[in-house]
């Protein structure tokens, strides 16, 4: 059996990757993706605890994750299908004003 | 063998991950997340969360990820709005942001480790089996379900008006 240890630290790695993806990356598209294989890796994070603590609970927790990640990614993706269109470009910098 | 898999996935995850941001194309970023969840599904799978894994492939790498594809092709993956070369003029201090960060979430891995394991209660099977997850999903947390259901109607609603609004 795989120890949980190297469970925790295959997630705290690609969190790590995630919010370097988000620091140096300006495409909002490749953002929003490192954000979202930030979510899956707390995700794998609660299942080894999950599978540690023999408790389902953190599973059901997972479970709402993915469906926030869904609904998140829904709006999110409108948001920058209309940030496109104002701006012409899918770079965050020239989005810096909060009222078009 | 199980070793076997979990290393051979974790390395695969880690490199598509890594793909993800250092690739310059949107549509390869996509494509090599879609890789990297469809490797995690297995170790979701390996660590008995059954019904997780399956979500993780159905969900994850099915509809969000085509959700992706869709903006990224709508936005036109050959135009040049993607061809700016921003990775250039990042500032030299984000990469070792990002290791202290990695750091110091390791260095809490012994320490949420150390909290006493609870003793497999083995009478009620494998935990993350579809049964098992929904016994406690509309019992325990049947409130916070019916709520998520209201969060997705709202984030659909949300999603079309964002859509509709004309320039």
């Amino acid at each position: 059996m795989v120890p949980t240890t190297h469970y925790l630290i295959l997630g705290a790695i690609l969190f790590a990757i995630g919010a370097l993806g988000v620091i140096i990356r300006r495409n909002v598209i490749t953002m929003f993706m490192c954000i979202e294989l930030m979510l899956n890796a707390v995700n794998l994070t609660l299942l080894a605890f999950a599978r540690m603590q023999a408790q389902v609970d953190a599973q059901i927790f997972v479970f709402f994750v993915m469906t926030v990640a869904a609904a998140e990614a829904a709006v999110g993706l409108a948001l920058i299908v209309q940030l496109s269109k104002k701006t012409e470009s899918v770079d965050v910098d020239l989005a810096d004003t909060m009222k078009w | 063998m199980e070793k076997l898999i979990f290393y051979l996935f974790a390395t695969v995850s880690v490199i598509a991950a890594l793909l993800v941001v250092l690739q310059r194309r949107a549509l390869y970023n996509v494509l090599a997340l879609v890789v990297c969840f469809g490797s995690m599904a297995v170790l979701f799978y390996q660590l008995g969360a059954y019904f997780i894994a399956a979500i993780q492939v159905i969900v994850y790498a099915g509809a969000i990820m085509v959700l992706f594809l869709f903006v990224v092709m709508l936005i036109d993956p050959e135009s040049e709005i993607f061809g700016i070369d921003r990775l250039k003029k990042i500032p030299l201090v984000s990469v070792p942001i990002a290791v202290v960060f990695l750091l110091v979430l390791l260095w809490a891995v012994p320490i949420l480790v150390s909290y006493p394991a609870q003793p497999a209660d083995l009478t009620l099977g494998p935990i993350g089996d579809v049964s098992a997850i929904a016994r406690v999903l509309f019992t325990d947390y049947l409130l916070p379900f019916e709520v998520t259901s209201v969060l997705i109607l709202v984030a659909v609603l949300g999603a079309m008006v964002l859509a509709k609004r004309s320039n």
